[in-house]
């Protein structure tokens, strides 16, 4: 693996989201929420969303701790789907999916992943995927009303 | 026996061709000892010579080479026995390792003798194979699990044990060395009070016959269980200590091939010890190559091995704790090389990712003992696990690294 891998990894954006999550907190009238869990390393997430009656998501949040990949990805996730209609929602989670195992690459791929695609590098990482991945199977977990979603 | 060489470090490191593998363009650092161990070429050769020059399965085949296997394989079970300083070669059962090992004796002795409301305790810091097993028996028999709580050095004493001792205990269960806190248990006295009350004690020493001698006459206890790639050998080959009377009353663990001694449809006898408790054909190789690993420890001595790891665990305990922030979780009086810890802001998996780039293996995570990260109330801890072969050098580039993980973690202002 090249030198400026642990670059790749730890970008600046990434460890700025880490630091100052967005959209980080609970929220009282959310329409969906659910619980993920990666018993594997203990990376615990409650993702809430608020979908309105056009079927928009026009809030989400996230609470809970786990490593910095974990909570930045969360961190952008939020950022990413506000505002979106949820089929766009589940989209971009197929999106992120294929991203992170390497099998979408952003720059010949079309997509919609804008800003997301940072995590692109992951899939070098087999350990760590799942890392990114918790927010979004836990996300896709509520929509389609799970209450908890694990990694295992 | 041999007196000892003298301990010349760098010499013993060349016996370790995984020690010079490059990760990431880095000579790699291995602390990850007590997750595995990395093998001589002694047990590489004795495995690669089974397998291209003496192959053939044992017990079984008047021909040379079953007769050559099996006498190999039988002569592991005496080393074994002597490094155990078991009483008879019968006693050493092998198994795929310290989960097989307990589970052989959760299953056979604990659905035979032990009943409905008969408790058995283990220990907070247990690792999961000497925790679940007993929660399956749980289910099945309904007995009860005492847990002994441990304080916050992780560690527990005899008198914390005694609390938890009642007339319907019927089986101890503890890890003699914790992977996840490196604590030495207190187990001799432990064994010596259980037996006042004929409570048989199992041992879990995954983590202790690579870092001290054990001799299982003197500490007494019934059962002991191991992991031979844990001890310098080869993965999926493990033993089974048992005492003669113990053993004979239990039922086989498994049937099948080897653990018989005559079967009809209507009847089978089964075999003696200890092939009773050895169905199907084994792990041969490992087994012969894992007299090669107890061979290559006898010929450093544990005399070295304690005296170099302890040192390794004082000048590592130095460094690490130097670093600001940084948190050791296991802190006891009494414990082996094992060094966890916690740093403020950095969840142990990105510090993991961080020094693995400069090639250095340290193992992130709960290490199979959830219950012992609970109590410290933390989601995951880094660890450091030495083995004979470590230097304080690596210890230094495992601090540098960690303070460059800090570096790229403090927020930019
Ligand atoms: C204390 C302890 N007990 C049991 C085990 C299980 O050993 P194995 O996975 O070799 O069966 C381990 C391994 O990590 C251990 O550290």
């Amino acid at each position: 693996m090249s030198d400026n891998s642990r670059a790749e990894l730890y970008q600046q954006v990434i460890l700025e989201h880490h630091h100052k999550p967005r959209n980080f907190g609970e929220m009282a009238d959310a329409t969906h929420d659910a619980e993920g869990y990666n018993p594997l390393c203990g990376d615990h997430l409650h993702i809430y969303l608020h979908v309105d009656d056009n079927n928009l998501i026009d809030n989400v949040m996230f609470k809970g701790d786990g490593c910095a990949i974990s909570r930045a990805s969360a961190s952008m996730m939020t950022v990413a789907l506000k505002g979106k209609p949820v089929a766009e929602a589940k989209t971009l989670y197929e999106e992120f999916h294929q991203l992170i195992l390497g099998h979408l690459k952003p720059e010949k791929d079309p997509n919609q992943l804008g800003k997301l695609a940072i995590f692109s590098g992951i899939w070098q990482y087999p350990s760590r995927v799942k890392c990114a991945s918790l927010c979004w199977h836990t996300m896709k977990g509520a929509l389609d009303k799970t209450k908890s979603v694990s990694t295992e | 026996m041999a007196k000892p060489q003298l301990f010349d470090v760098k010499k013993i490191r060349k016996d370790f061709p995984n020690l010079s593998v490059k990760v990431h363009g880095k000579t790699v650092v291995y602390l990850d000892n007590a997750a595995t161990t990395l093998k001589p070429q002694s047990v590489i050769d004795a495995t690669v010579h089974h397998y291209s020059a003496e192959t053939s399965n044992i017990h079984r085949g008047v021909h040379y080479l079953s007769e050559k296997a099996t006498a190999e394989y039988e002569k592991t079970r005496e080393s074994v026995r002597a490094f155990l300083n078991a009483a008879k070669s019968s006693e050493i059962i092998f198994t795929k390792g310290t989960t097989d090992s307990i589970n052989l004796v959760a299953h056979s002795y604990g659905r035979t003798f032990l009943q409905k409301g008969d408790e058995v305790i283990i220990s907070e810091m247990e690792h999961h194979s000497n925790i679940v097993p007993w929660q399956i028996l749980r289910e099945e028999k309904g007995i009860v699990l005492k847990v002994i709580p441990m304080n916050n050095n992780g560690e527990f004493s005899v008198a914390d044990f005694e609390k938890q001792l009642s007339p319907k205990t019927k089986f101890v269960s503890l890890v003699y060395i914790s992977n996840s806190l490196g604590t030495i248990n207190p187990v001799a006295e432990i064994i010596k009070i259980s037996h006042r009350q004929n409570i048989p004690v199992l041992i879990d020493a995954a983590q202790t016959v690579n870092h001290m001698p054990v001799d299982v006459q003197k500490l007494d206890c019934d059962f002991l269980a191991l992991s031979g790639h844990k001890l310098y050998g080869p993965t999926g080959v493990g033993v089974l200590y048992g005492k003669t009377d113990l053993l004979n009353k239990m039922p086989p663990y498994q049937g099948g091939g080897d653990m018989i001694s005559s079967v009809t449809f209507e009847k089978t006898t089964y075999n003696v010890l200890p092939y009773k408790f050895e169905a199907g054909t084994p792990n041969i190789a490992g087994v012969i190559a894992l007299k090669a690993a107890i061979d290559y420890i006898n010929s450093i001595s544990f005399e070295n091995i304690m005296q170099h790891e302890q040192e390794l665990l004082d000048y590592g305990t130095k460094v690490l704790t130097k670093i600001p922030g940084l948190r050791l979780i296991g802190t006891a009086k009494h414990k082996a090389a094992i060094l966890a810890f916690v740093l403020p802001n950095i969840h142990a998996h990105d510090l993991g990712t961080l020094v693995d780039e400069d090639g250095i293996a340290i193992r992130t995570g709960h290490h199979c003992t959830q219950p012992v990260m609970k109590h410290f109330g933390i989601p995951a801890t880094s660890r450091v696990s030495l083995a004979f072969y470590n230097t304080k050098e690596e210890l230094d580039l495992l601090a540098a690294s960690v303070k460059k993980a800090i570096k790229v973690f403090s927020p930019k202002l």
